[in-house]
């Protein structure tokens, strides 16, 4: 591709200082990638390879000890490595979305409002946001009867349900992946699959850990493996990532 | 290749995009009482909309700090700026009293932990709402009543105790007194200095829940202190981690909590998990 990438990730170290075992916890170090957009990155690795922490790492819920995640925004280039936590959050609320296997359910706030609250920060009509999210929620799964409920009561698969739903209503230009089928059922799988191949036509660049990759074969276009530290592209052949 | 075993985490660049000002900038802010350092050259910034978390251990300076920001004391030394309507580039600690107290009656709002400080026990609940707005100058009796009944009622304070004293409420009740107090006249900066502590559990979720819920509507700036990092990590977009009168850590609400970068942070969080 001839465009300039969305995010360049460049050198990415994350190393734990563990002070009460006066230890450090190296979990990956010198990662590198470019990303466009509309492309979809798998991450790979056996337990512990550092999947998880990748992902955090460039969410910024974890600061890196080296290297550069150059970023796009809307609002010029930014190093996300070392961005201010005021940018980051910035980047988190019209930007970047996050989609883990936790939802962060919120006392009294119904599942409806939950989703459709993405769209009315960004100044879509409140009847029209809950038109979206009802439609979101339909399509993932969730029952009509639990629309207007509170999440924390959900079952764990509900609950994911309405986290997707939310991360998803709106494109963002990145969006990160931890393992959000977990605990999907074979139609919210589904949905899920349809709807991240839309989002990925629209342009947005993803980056996911998948517990089965072959739920999502179709859209990968590169693949990292964090163990053994390749990246292979879509034509199959393979690069040794420089340590 | 061979890491550096001391390797800190990155240093963080100044803010580059978000063009917003910061509502609260302190600056260098030292106190002693005799020989105790209560605050040593604290720096502070939050800006509008932000639910700001204080967290460090007992008598680490957290409540001096926020008397600091409600102009309630003066420090040894430092600077202390609102982007408040033609106050920008005021130091307003070099305010006069006078103007200092009427700064913080309109523009700022508190909760103390101890309701004793923030009410008067032996008046009406819908009286100690109106003193708030009497002092900003409103005199109409009906509009001192609707703007009191208001304010309690976005508190989720029953209205029809508005006439009780705040000695015959409960301590959740008290609570939402106050924050009705300090809600009254839109505040710029909400101020809460342990406003759930000492609060049974299922009553400190509810006030909680209701502080949720006028961030949510209103968007108010908060500083919020706590020592229950379970409170913090509900509430807060930032938190400061304060130690011995100094701040030792700082940074996203998340990455404080999963990963800390000071021993002191890491012990905190550890704690409690
Ligand atoms: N907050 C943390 N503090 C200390 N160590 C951590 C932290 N988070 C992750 N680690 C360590 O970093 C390593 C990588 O963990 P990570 O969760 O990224 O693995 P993963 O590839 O996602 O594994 P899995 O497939 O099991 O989800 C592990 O050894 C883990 O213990
Ligand atoms: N008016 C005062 N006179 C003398 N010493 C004071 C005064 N106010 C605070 N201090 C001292 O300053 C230090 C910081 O107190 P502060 O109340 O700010 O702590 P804190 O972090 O709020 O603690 P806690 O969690 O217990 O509320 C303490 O050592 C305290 O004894
Ligand atoms: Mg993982
Ligand atoms: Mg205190």
């Amino acid at each position: 591709m001839t465009t300039t990438p969305l995010l360049r990730v460049q050198g990415l170290t994350k190393t734990f200082r563990m002070y009460h075992l006066d230890s450090m916890l190296h979990a990956f170090e010198g990662v590198s990638f470019d990303l466009h957009e509309g492309e979809f990155l798998l991450l790979r690795g056996h337990n512990g390879a550092g999947k998880s922490t990748l992902l955090r790492t460039i969410w910024r819920s974890y600061l890196p000890v080296g290297g550069h995640v150059f970023y796009r925004s809307n609002h010029g280039e930014i190093d996300l490595a070392n961005a201010a936590d005021v940018d980051i959050a910035l980047l988190r609320r019209e930007e970047i979305g996050f989609v883990t296997q936790f939802l962060n359910a919120r006392p009294r706030v119904a599942a409806q409002d939950i989703v459709s609250e993405p769209l009315r920060l960004a100044g879509v009509p409140q009847a029209e946001a809950l038109d979206q999210a009802r439609h979101w929620l339909d399509q993932f799964g969730v029952r009509p009867e639990l629309w207007r409920a509170y999440p924390s009561t959900f079952s764990g698969g509900e609950q994911q349900k309405v986290n997707l739903a939310r991360a998803l209503i709106q494109p963002q230009k990145l969006l990160l992946l931890d393992e959000p089928t977990a605990s999907l059922d074979a139609g919210a799988r589904a949905a899920l699959l349809r709807r991240l191949a839309e989002l990925k036509a629209h342009g947005v660049a993803i980056i996911g850990v998948f517990h089965h990759p072959g739920d999502v074969a179709q859209l990968i276009d590169r693949e990292i493996d964090l163990s053994t530290r390749v990246v292979a592209d879509e034509t199959g052949e393979e690069e040794h990532v420089a340590l | 290749m061979s890491l550096d075993l001391g390797l800190p985490a990155l240093e963080r660049a100044a803010p580059r995009l978000m063009r917003a000002e910061p509502l609260l900038t302190m600056r260098d802010i030292s106190k002693s009482f005799g020989n105790v350092r209560a605050l040593r050259q604290v720096d502070a910034t939050v800006y509008p909309g932000e639910v700001m978390g204080i967290v460090g251990e007992s008598g680490s300076g957290k409540s001096t700090l926020l008397r600091m920001m409600n102009l309630e004391d003066t420090p040894d030394g430092g600077d202390y700026t609102l982007r408040l309507p033609g106050r920008e580039n005021e130091n307003l600690f070099d305010l006069a009293r006078y103007e200092r107290r009427m700064l913080c009656a309109r523009h700022i709002g508190i909760v103390y932990q101890n309701p004793h400080l923030g009410l008067l026990m032996r008046h009406s609940s819908s009286g100690n709402v109106a003193e708030r707005l009497l002092i900003a100058g409103e005199r109409s009796f009906d509009v001192l009543r609707d703007k009191a009944r208001e304010a309690l009622d976005a508190s989720e304070f029953p209205l029809d105790r508005m006439d009780a004293r705040p000695i015959e409420l409960s301590g959740g009740m008290q609570q939402r007194v106050q924050l009705a107090k300090a809600i009254a006249l839109e505040p710029a900066l909400l101020l809460l200095d342990e406003p759930t502590t000492g609060l049974d559990v299922s009553v400190q979720a509810l006030v909680l829940d209701t502080l949720k819920r006028l961030q949510r509507d209103r968007q108010i700036t908060m500083v919020l202190v706590s020592h229950d990092l379970g409170v913090i990590r509900t509430m807060a977009d930032r938190v400061m981690v304060m130690r011995h009168g100094e701040v030792v850590e700082q940074g996203l609400a998340d990455q404080v909590f999963q990963d800390p970068q000071h021993p002191y942070t890491q012990q905190l969080v550890h704690a409690k998990l």
